[in-house]
């Protein structure tokens, strides 16, 4: 063997090892990621930007925007056939977020900081009988949530009235 | 209202019930049917009778409005004697599927056997319902016989809610609002029979997403182990299904046949007869048909808008969007208003519309409002109001496709 060819091999073993370690911290990080992914990829209500734009990717979502450009929607369906939507207003912040479809969308994910109190809030609003059957209707400071249908075929939406710009009539949001 | 009784009680000495619109009432200043008479089945080997007379007496809020209530006689497969005859069950013709509280079977000596899948793991089943609640407990398999026991559906799986064997609820079924309803006060019924447009309950339109697809829905079907439950894909045959559609005969849908009322009642009862155009007894006669789209929908004509919209017995006002007053999601106009409608392309319906609380507040112990309204944005409910006066019919099919609602 002479020096050269040693050298040469000796420099292949250099370059395997760093591949190896940037492979290693490329995993790490990837893994990272993904972990940190539930809690900061899921847009919800009250949510920014951010959120969404990762929602779009992660739950191959469509962004359309209204000719308006008074809020953008995100749609996205879901493996269910569920519809989303998510209204993004101008500041940046969903304002609402509006369902149909045969199952449920993840409330818990869909409100984020305002679950609890909705969670609260129907309880609550259930218990004040005469009940409704077939429709909610939670309208409390700070938080409106609408539902109705029957099974297989749900609606619903949710907004956060101070969130919602200027000038945007409620019934558009649907 | 003692006019209203009599009327009834003399139509009642004969076999079927000649109702014209607004029978011993004003009918003028209330709903107005665009039938223009109405006959109510009360005898044949099709018919069962049905109650709204406000649920369960020891539920808090009771009396429940607009629910129509009847009993189910479930008996262990094979077996005419290991029976339970179960009363206070939901009349819905918006969902599919049997669905009874275990605590209401707990007098009985049935023993009844969950369902397994082909690995051994026993199948249970959440429901989300459109109120954001949820029930959750096992599948199993019964005879549910109705109609006196004239009409028989053999090994019917059906969801047993608030089973003691099940007490651990996945989180996933918990997405809604979080609220169980899997007791009596909760559900403010001993079960529901689900009379609605499909076969089986995971399906709408021709789809069923809980037996096969690129992954089974959260919140609906599970595999449970002793590790727990896990969401998983359950074929057609183990799921809850309708038992209508069980049945040998009568088993194409369902005529929810229940009386005008010319203002608030103490409480009414009607039928529920099985099949259409089977017997001489639950022809379609002169009813217009509406098909319902993929979704499960028809349309609704409103203040100039179309709407998606559904007739549905367990939906207990009508629910539409309007800027008329509120209260918790009821409306409260300062007086009665009469308003319209246009279901599909033609057909138009006239409605009244009370003050919800004034109707809470003034007739206490009355279960039947037949001006009872409430907030829906964009969509249209037909409740449980809608079908006094007019026979209302819900065909039924496997997967819910070419389905239609008539009246």
């Amino acid at each position: 063997m002479n020096i050269n060819k040693g050298l040469i091999i000796m420099s292949m073993v250099i370059q395997k090892t760093i591949r190896c370690m940037i492979l290693r911290i490329l995993i790490v990080l990837i893994v990272n990621v993904v972990l940190l992914l539930p809690s900061t990829a899921s847009a919800s209500l009250g949510g920014d930007v951010t959120t969404v734009q990762a929602d779009q990717v992660r739950m191959k979502g469509t962004l359309r925007k209204t000719p308006n450009n008074a809020y953008t929607v995100q749609e996205i369906k879901t493996s269910t056939g569920t519809l989303v939507r998510e209204y993004l207003s101008p500041a940046g912040k969903i304002f609402a977020v509006v369902w149909n479809g045969p199952f449920l969308p993840d409330l818990r994910q869909l409100f984020g900081s305002y679950f609890e109190q909705f969670s609260q809030s129907v309880k609550n609003h259930k218990s004040k009988g005469p009940r409704i059957r077939g429709a909610l209707m939670i309208r409390e400071p700070g938080l409106v949530v609408q539902t109705g249908g029957h099974m297989r075929a749900y609606f619903g939406r949710a907004y956060i009235p101070e969130l919602v710009p200027q000038g945007i009539h409620m019934e558009e949001i649907q | 209202m003692k006019g209203v009784r009599i009327c009834i009680l003399i139509l009642a000495l004969f076999g079927v019930w000649i109702l014209p619109v607004g029978c011993g009432g004003n009918s003028g200043s209330t709903t107005t049917s665009s039938t223009p008479t109405q006959t109510i089945v009360t005898s044949g080997t099709n018919v069962q009778t049905i109650t709204v007379n406000g649920g369960p007496p020891s539920v808090p809020d009771y009396p429940q409005p607009n629910t129509a209530f009847t009993s189910v006689t479930i008996c262990e497969h094979g077996s005419t004697s290991n029976c339970a005859t179960i009363d206070y069950v939901m009349v819905d013709t918006g969902s599919p599927g049997l669905r009874l509280l275990s605590s209401a079977l707990a007098g009985s000596s049935l023993s009844l056997q969950t369902e397994t899948a082909n690995d051994g793991n026993q199948i249970g089943e959440c429901v989300q319902f459109s109120d954001t609640s949820y029930v959750w407990g096992p599948v199993k398999t019964v005879d549910v016989y109705l109609a006196n026991g004239n009409e028989i559906a053999y090994s019917v799986p059906i969801h047993i809610l608030g089973d003691s064997t099940f007490s651990t609820i996945p989180s996933t079924c918990e997405t809604g609002s979080n609220l169980e309803e899997d007791d009596l006060n909760s559900l403010g019924a001993n079960g529901i029979l689900g009379i609605g447009s499909s076969q089986y309950d995971c399906s709408v339109g021709g789809t069923n997403s809980c037996a096969s697809g690129s992954e089974p829905p959260t919140a609906s079907y599970y595999e449970c182990s002793i590790l727990g439950c896990t969401s998983a894909f359950v074929s057609l045959s183990q799921q809850v299904q309708n038992p209508v559609a069980l049945f040998s005969r009568d088993n194409n849908g369902v005529i929810i046949e229940l009386p005008a009322v010319s203002g608030p009642t103490l409480s009414l009862t009607g039928s529920m007869v099985f099949g259409i155009g089977t017997q001489t007894n639950n022809a379609l006669g002169s009813a217009t048909q509406f098909s319902l789209d993929s979704n499960g929908y028809i349309n609704t004509i409103f203040n100039g808008t179309v709407f998606s919209s559904y007739i549905d017995s367990g939906s207990n006002a009508y629910f539409f969007q309007d800027t008329i007053a509120q209260d918790n999601g009821w409306y409260t106009p300062s007086s009665t208003l009469t308003l319209s409608a246009i279901i599909g392309n033609n057909t138009d319906v006239s409605f009244s519309v009370g003050n919800a609380d004034n109707m809470f507040n003034d007739y206490p112990t009355y279960a039947v409002f037949n001006t009872l309204a409430g907030y829906s944005n964009g969509y249209f409910g037909w409740g449980l109001p809608f079908f006094y006066g007019r026979n209302v019919y819900t065909s039924i099919t496997p997967q819910g496709n070419g389905t239609y609602f008539a009246f």
